[in-house]
Formats: structure tokens, C-alpha cells, sequence
């Protein structure tokens, strides 16, 4: 595979806390590549969110390196000395969290416009027909004008989707986005998950959800105490999982 | 002690000195009020951001200043800056006032500076972390995403500061230097009347402070609109 196609190369990815008592991160190698849906599995605590919040650098990894289109985001100056502005980086990377984490003070419009707005410069008018027309695209578009306090948890989420799509990213990180909804919402949820995945976007995906993982997802990743312990095919990797510790994984979860 | 007759020594008072003390007094409690509010808040909000500056010296500075000031009586305060200020700076030499006023100023920021970091770091993390995500730089997310909303932590809480400083002006009456507590001081020494005196003045902090946290709760039921459903 040629190395255009590969979006993001994580090496030797490590987080240590307490002087390494606690390895979060012990050395996670991975390619991502573009279109790839990639899920991430695993026990709690196991470095799933570390790894996600790792790639844009939410999480300052000890060591390691995270080449981002061609560029190791994870050093602070080039070969030329010239300072490298993360904030460029995060623009092309974006984020959902398990709480949503919309702006309160601002109506979902607002939320959505502001980063195109203050960080892009783009003209307000055009990023609030970019706006609607994602909000369309989730059936919220009769929303826009509400708060976020205003909506469901499934509501808040889709938003919080379509908030990191308004600044056009080249990849969609997700940190367990279903988990702290109803379950009722969880769906709703998914299937606009699922419709993006469909378009072809890049998403690597921390997610309890196994049908998910094996519907959508082209490429699954099983983390355990900070270690990519298996990695494959959804079907190969639930239907013949080789390690034991995926095994009595998907005991439980299955 | 016979009411009655206090009540009608409060009036006479009332009548004799009204503006000659008490309007005075007023007027410089005011006065000594608004500087050390207006002063403290800025210098409180700089104290505040060198507190969670990525500087250490500048945290270690802000953190030592404000223990120093939280853990010193402010009468004590009052007096170290009232004999030593003018042995600093000679030109503050007989300018009680400043003197006084520097010294709530100062008192005052330290308090205040506490407040505006624990409002900032009330805010939910994932609210940094989501306004980062999307590519917004650390003053951006720190004036659109995190001020807004560290506001609404601060305020109540700065609004009973505003109150406490109003009634800590008459630790000035120390010095004599002119305000409510002190007008009350004089109209006792030209009396000889104790409680009337007291009581005068008592009512009229009351009113000021009264009025001051009325005021302040039409601002936060404002702030508070985005939050109602």
C-alpha cells in the first residue's frame, strides 16, 4: 500500500504516569489508513481513550511518535526549527466525546459556526448554510436556534457529530459516543455513524458497542493494558479470536 | 437603656448632622468601596491568570501573595501598609487615604483572584478539550468557550465580595480617615451619645449592602436566562 493512503502512523506509542507505574500507553504501533473505519475494543482502563485522545494530542504522550498526513505532530519544532501549531492538526481531526461537550452558552447553531467561523475565517453566512445543511442531514435542522440544555442525549450527540464535520476533517475520532446515552438513543446515534462511515470518511471508533464494531467496522483493534493485543477483519477477529485474553473478552461481552 | 429616648436622639442627630457627617461619610465609604472593587477585580483577574500561568515563577509569586494576604488579619494588613507605604514611597507621606485604599486594594485582589480561578476551573474540562478539538487555539477557547460560562460561577460569589468590602471600609475608622465608621467616631466624641451614633450608621451600611445584592441578583438572573429551558 503506498504511503499516501496511510492517514495516520502511530509508533511505539507510549503513556506513562507516575514515572511509568502506570503504563496507559505501553507501545501501540498502527496504521490508519485513509477510508478505513477503525474500531477499538477492549477492557476499561485498557488504553482505549488514551490511544484516541493520543492522536490530537489531547493526551501528551511520553513517547512515540503520531505522523499525521506526512507530519509527526508529536514533535514540537520541524527539521527547519519552525513550531509546530497543533491547533492547525486538530482542525483536520475531529473529535465526539462520551459527554458531548457542546457549548452551553451557545445555540447549536452557534456551536456549530464558531470554530468555521473564528478559527477558519469563514464568512458568517457561509458557515451558517454549512451548518443547516449538516444539521439537515441529522433531521435538525429545526433545532439550530435552541440551546443545548433544550435537546435529548441523542440530539446533543448528533449535534456534537455534526460540530466536528463543520470544520471538513480528513478523519473522525470517536471516544465511546453511545455510552453515556439512553439506550434508546443509542441508535440514533449509530445510524448517523453508520451513514458517515458509508461516505467514506476516516473514523477510528472507541466504542462498546460489538454489533457496531462488526457491522461497520473494517478494521477492529483489541487494546488491552495499554497493549494492541489483536487486531483484524471483524469477522476474523470475533469469530476466530486468537489470544486468550480476547477470548475471555468476548466471553463477556458477546 | 430607654428606647424612646434613643429614638429621638437618632432623629435630632439625624437632622443635625445629616450632611455634614453622615453624607460625608458616605460619600467615602463609597468612594473607598468603589476603588477597591473596581482595582481589586483587575488586579485580582492578573493575579488569577499568573496563578494558572504555565510560568512557575509567576504561579509561585501569585500563590505566596495570596496565602499571605488570606492568612494575615486585614486590620494588621491596614496597618503595616498604612505606616510603612509612605516609608516605601515618599510620596504617598500623609496620604492616608491612598494609603488605606492601596492596602484594601490589595487585600481585596488576593480574595478576588481566588474567586475567578475557581469560576475558571469550575468549568468542565470537556469543555476546553472539545473547543481544542475543533482547532481553537488556547485565547480563543479561553474568551468564547470558558470566560462565558466562568462568569456565571464567578459573579454570585464576586457580588458577595463586592458586599463584604463595602462593611471592611470601616476597618478604616482605624486611621480616621473620613468614611461612615469614622463620621460615626466623631459624632460619639461630640455627643457623648454611644448607641445613636451606631445605630445611624448601622442602617445605612444596611441600605447600601441591601441595595448592592439586590442589583447583583438582577445581573445573575440575566446571566442565568441561556440555562432555562
Amino acid at each position: 500500500m503506498a504511503t499516501s493512503d496511510k492517514l495516520i502512523q502511530v509508533r511505539d506509542l507510549k503513556k506513562y504516569y507516575n514515572d511509568g507505574a502506570i503504563k496507559a500507553l505501553d507501545g501501540v504501533t498502527v496504521d490508519i489508513n485513509k477510508g478505513d473505519v477503525m474500531v477499538v475494543i477492549g477492557p476499561s482502563g485498557g488504553g482505549k481513550s488514551t490511544f484516541l485522545r493520543s492522536l490530537n494530542l489531547l493526551e501528551q504522550p511520553t513517547s512515540g511518535q503520531i505522523i499525521f498526513e506526512g507530519v509527526d505532530i508529536t514533535r514540537k519544532k520541524d527539521d527547519n526549527g519552525k513550531k509546530l501549531d497543533i491547533d492547525l492538526h486538530r482542525q483536520k481531526m475531529g473529535m465526539v466525546f462520551q459527554h458531548f461537550n457542546l457549548f452551553p452558552h451557545k445555540t447549536i447553531l452557534q456551536n456549530m459556526t464558531l470554530a468555521p467561523m473564528k478559527v477558519k475565517g469563514l464568512p458568517q453566512a457561509e458557515a451558517e448554510a454549512k451548518a443547516m445543511e449538516l444539521l439537515g442531514r441529522v433531521g435538525l435542522a429545526d433545532r439550530a436556534g435552541a440551546y443545548p440544555i433544550q435537546l435529548s442525549g441523542g440530539q446533543k450527540q448528533r449535534v456534537a457529530i455534526v460540530r466536528a464535520l463543520a470544520m471538513e476533517p480528513d478523519v473522525m475520532l470517536f471516544d465511546e459516543p453511545t455510552s453515556a446515552l439512553d439506550p434508546e438513543m443509542v441508535g440514533e446515534v449509530l445510524d448517523v455513524m453508520r451513514t458517515l462511515a458509508n461516505s467514506g470518511m476516516t473514523m477510528v471508533v472507541v466504542t462498546h458497542e460489538m454489533g457496531f464494531a462488526r457491522e461497520v467496522g473494517n478494521r477492529v483493534l483489541f487494546m488491552s493494558e495499554g497493549k494492541l493485543v489483536e487486531e483484524g477483519a471483524p469477522d476474523t477477529l470475533f469469530n476466530h479470536p486468537q489470544s486468550p485474553r480476547l477470548q475471555d473478552f468476548l466471553s463477556k461481552v458477546l | 437603656m430607654n428606647f424612646i429616648t434613643i429614638g429621638q436622639n437618632i432623629l435630632k442627630l439625624t437632622a443635625k448632622y445629616w450632611d455634614k457627617f453622615l453624607i460625608t461619610g458616605l460619600g467615602y465609604t463609597l468612594a473607598l468601596a468603589a476603588i477597591t472593587v473596581v482595582v481589586g477585580a483587575v488586579l485580582g483577574s492578573l493575579i488569577a491568570l499568573m496563578r494558572m500561568s504555565k510560568i512557575p515563577p509567576l504561579r509561585w509569586i501569585a500563590t505566596v501573595y495570596t496565602e499571605i494576604i488570606r492568612g494575615t488579619p486585614m486590620l494588621l494588613q491596614l496597618y503595616v501598609f498604612y505606616f510603612g507605604l509612605p516609608q516605601l514611597i515618599p510620596f504617598l507621606n500623609r496620604k492616608q487615604f491612598l494609603c488605606v485604599a492601596i492596602a484594601l486594594v490589595c487585600n481585596s485582589a488576593a480574595y478576588v483572584s481566588e474567586i475567578i480561578r475557581s469560576g475558571i476551573q469550575a468549568v468542565d474540562i470537556g469543555q476546553t478539550e472539545a473547543a481544542r478539538s475543533l482547532g481553537m487555539s488556547q485565547r480563543l477557547t479561553m474568551t468564547e468557550i470558558i470566560l462565558p460560562q466562568a462568569i456565571k460561577n464567578i459573579l454570585p460569589a464576586l457580588g458577595n465580595e463586592f458586599i463584604m468590602i463595602v462593611k471592611d471600609t470601616s476597618l478604616a475608622s482605624t486611621f480616621f480617615i473620613g468614611d461612615l465608621m469614622t463620621q460615626s467616631l466623631l459624632i460619639r466624641g461630640k455627643t457623648y451619645l454611644t448607641m445613636e451614633p451606631l445605630i445611624m450608621v448601622a442602617v445605612i451600611y444596611f441600605v447600601v449592602t441591601f441595595l448592592l445584592s439586590k442589583l447583583l441578583a438582577v445581573f445573575e438572573r440575566r446571566l442565568r436566562r441561556g440555562d432555562i429551558r
